[in-house]
């Protein structure tokens, strides 16, 4: 996917005057925030099943090697056969490669944002391959040719008129205007797809290292027939997606729907092991599973290694107050929101997506109820402190901090050069107590005044109220 | 050098010595469980709320002879095909008595109802846990507009925990597809709102065997 973060604040102003998308952003906050709200509340021990969700992400990611290796050994053995790619352009070659050797003519794809990463779809189609993506809310971003603005719900951003206008224009079918009947038609249409696709491409929400084993969360049932109907099976997954056994899967697996959607499970979960077995009358006779790497294996060892827990819930995104204003599509790559202001900075270079990290109120609301618990603030800090040691940041805001970092260690410099500003501003905020503008912080006062401060300043509150 | 070998050569870098490879083999040994969510002791009946919870239907019959009545009575209700395919376990029960016309073998896109089995159910979730096989082909389950599941009271157990135990016991070997199924299929794509029948069955019965 083209990456566009270079451009957040420009999309980001389009997206705060689109007040359909505004529409579509206010609906979304109130349904997954509340839906996850009530379903950790139904169960008591969901904090203990956090932690253990951190311990289990940890394990591999302290043992990664081992629990690929073992991975590998054992899905080959099951029939699968496991391709390695180091960037994302490989993994589409390797794909390409798979579907070539096959005689594929078209394919069926469930939803995966590792092949939103390798621009799989586009890279098939120029080797004449026909990708079909049913996932209802994929099927939709194809047909309107956009990217997906959620990692979960990835057309949140449509609504049922544009929906409805779409489905009309490509399917050529009387306009249906209500709901149920848009997810019959998009049901009859790509149902034949099904049936006579030669290949499936899935993503992976866990591979299971003890069975080398895929293992799928989905609801509406188009996982499973992408995996089970066609003769050749391609699975593709970032390399952390490992997990070590079938009884983590199952801590994992109550973590994960209830973080995204609230529900206490999805629909399907499927564990898929290697190819149709001897006597089996159905399921794929080819499996292949491509590990993908793109720049995870570089986090490893480092300040930002907890972002590779990362399970792809969505809730950062749900509950963060930046992308509740401004939707997915301003972040400008293929994760929104804090897990993907930390992750695009480090997948596409750091240099194409400055504002990402700072495009945060740090309230810390992503941290909170981040189901594997990823600090992801302060691996925004961490992001930020690297901008500023590859001078990434303007000379002003340089200049700025140094200048704070001089005062801060100074405590009488400091006590006395705070006494002087906040007097200083309460004088100028005049008897309204309110400041219009800020000299060299216009941005701060263009859209809104700033209270003045009343004149003390807490050091000085504070050390009054120690004498009394 | 491969692919392979530079990625677990980063890999093994980034470890710097930290992590112990020999812990890995120990670990998929032991499989520790994780902390589950208590459960009250009537596990078939916490199975059929949360099944029902999750828009299946649930019945409650007392022996298997009984089965195709449930059957027939739900497909009448729902004014639904009296055809269907099942699993090869299920053929010989009384379908015809009730004028349904059952036929074991693997379903395709012209198939309207699809009666399977079980291999467990979960009462914590109030799922199925579905085991592909030679004669319990995924497609029954997948491809039909109804699918009918046949359980054993049996067969219900506390968590997926659980069902892991009994598979590794019962199997030894992991079948080509482990299927969980909670309720017909849904989507809320389209404006957050649920949907049933998207790309799966549409509706879904559990016919639950036993006291």
């Amino acid at each position: 996917m083209q990456i566009t973060s270079v451009e957040f604040k420009r999309k980001a102003r389009e997206a705060l005057h689109n007040p359909q998308l505004q529409h579509a952003l206010g609906r979304m906050q109130s349904h997954f925030v509340d839906l996850r709200t009530q379903a950790v509340r139904a169960l008591p021990e969901f904090e203990a099943m956090r932690d253990a969700g951190v311990a289990i992400r940890d394990r591999v990611l302290r043992d990664l090697d081992g629990y690929l290796k073992r991975f590998e050994r054992v899905a080959v053995a099951s029939g699968a056969r496991v391709h390695w790619a180091e960037t994302a352009e490989e993994a589409s070659r390797i794909v390409a490669a798979i579907a070539r050797a096959h005689g594929v003519k078209k394919i069926v794809k469930s939803k995966s944002m590792v092949t939103e990463e390798c621009d799989l779809n586009d890279h098939l189609g120029r080797e004449g391959l026909e990708v079909v993506e049913t996932d209802l809310g994929e099927y939709i971003l194809q047909l309107a040719h956009e990217p997906p603005s959620h990692i979960v719900a990835p057309v949140m951003h449509k609504n049922l008129d544009e929906i409805a206008t779409l489905f009309e224009k490509k399917h050529r079918r009387p306009r249906q205007d209500d709901i149920a009947a848009l997810v019959n038609e998009a049901r009859e249409v790509l149902r034949p797809h099904f049936l006579d696709a030669d290949m499936g491409i899935s993503g992976a929400n866990f591979l299971i290292a003890e069975t080398g084993s895929v293992m799928l969360f989905t609801n509406e049932g188009n996982g499973r027939l992408v995996t089970t109907l066609p003769r050749v099976h391609v699975a593709i997954a970032g390399i952390e997606k490992i997990v070590p056994t079938l009884e983590d899967a199952a801590t994992l697996a109550r973590l994960l729907p209830r973080s995204a959607t609230g529900q206490p499970i999805t629909n399907y979960v499927s564990l898929l092991t290697g190819t149709r077995r001897q006597d089996d009358r159905d399921g794929p006779e080819h499996m292949h599973i491509v590990l993908l790497d793109n720049g995870r294996s570089r986090l490893l060892g480092t300040a930002l290694e907890p972002m590779l827990r990362c399970i792809r819930c969505g809730a950062c995104m749900n509950h963060c107050p930046v992308y509740q204003n401004i939707g997915g599509h301003a972040y400008g790559w293929v994760y929104p929101g804090p897990m993907g202001a930390v992750l695009t900075p480090l997948f596409a270079g750091i240099e194409n997506a400055v504002h990402l990290p700072n495009a945060s109120t740090f309230c810390g609301a992503c941290v909170a109820v981040c189901p594997v618990k990823i600090p992801l603030t302060d691996l925004m800090r961490e992001l930020r402190s690297r901008q500023l040691a590859q001078g990434l940041r303007s000379w002003s805001e340089r200049w700025v901090l140094r200048a704070w970092a001089w005062m801060a260690r100074r405590p009488a410099v400091y006590a006395w050069s705070t006494r002087v500003a906040v007097r200083l501003l309460a004088w100028l905020g005049g008897r309204s107590r309110r400041l219009r503008h800020l000299p060299g912080l216009g941005e701060w006062t263009r859209g809104r005044d700033m209270p003045a401060p009343a004149g003390r300043t807490f050091r000085e509150l504070y050390k009054k109220r120690r004498v009394t | 050098m491969s692919a392979r070998e530079r990625i677990l050569e980063r890999v093994v870098a980034a470890r710097a010595g930290a992590g112990d490879p020999s812990t890995v083999e120990k670990y998929l040994q032991q499989h520790p469980r994780g902390p589950a969510p208590s459960l009250g002791p009537d596990l078939a009946q916490q199975f059929c709320e949360r099944a029902t919870q999750l828009a299946s239907e649930v019945v409650r019959v007392v022996a298997i002879s009984d089965v195709p009545i449930a059957v027939a009575r739900y497909l009448e209700s729902n004014k639904l095909s009296r055809r269907a395919v099942c699993w090869p376990e299920l053929v010989a029960l009384p379908w015809h008595a009730q004028h349904l016309e059952v036929e074991a073998c693997i379903a395709t896109g012209n198939d309207l109802v699809g009666i399977t089995g079980a291999f467990a159910g979960i009462a914590e979730t109030g799922t199925l846990m579905l085991l592909s096989g030679a004669n319990t082909p995924a497609t029954v389950s997948l491809l039909p507009e109804t699918h009918i599941a046949v359980v054993q009271v049996g067969c219900i157990v506390a968590t997926m925990e659980d069902v892991w135990a009994r598979m590794r016991a019962q199997w030894g070997a992991i079948p080509r597809a482990v299927n969980f199924v909670s309720g017909p299929s849904r989507t809320a794509d389209v404006e957050q709102t649920v949907t049933l029948g998207a790309h799966g069955p549409r509706r879904a019965l559990i016919v639950l065997v036993g006291d």
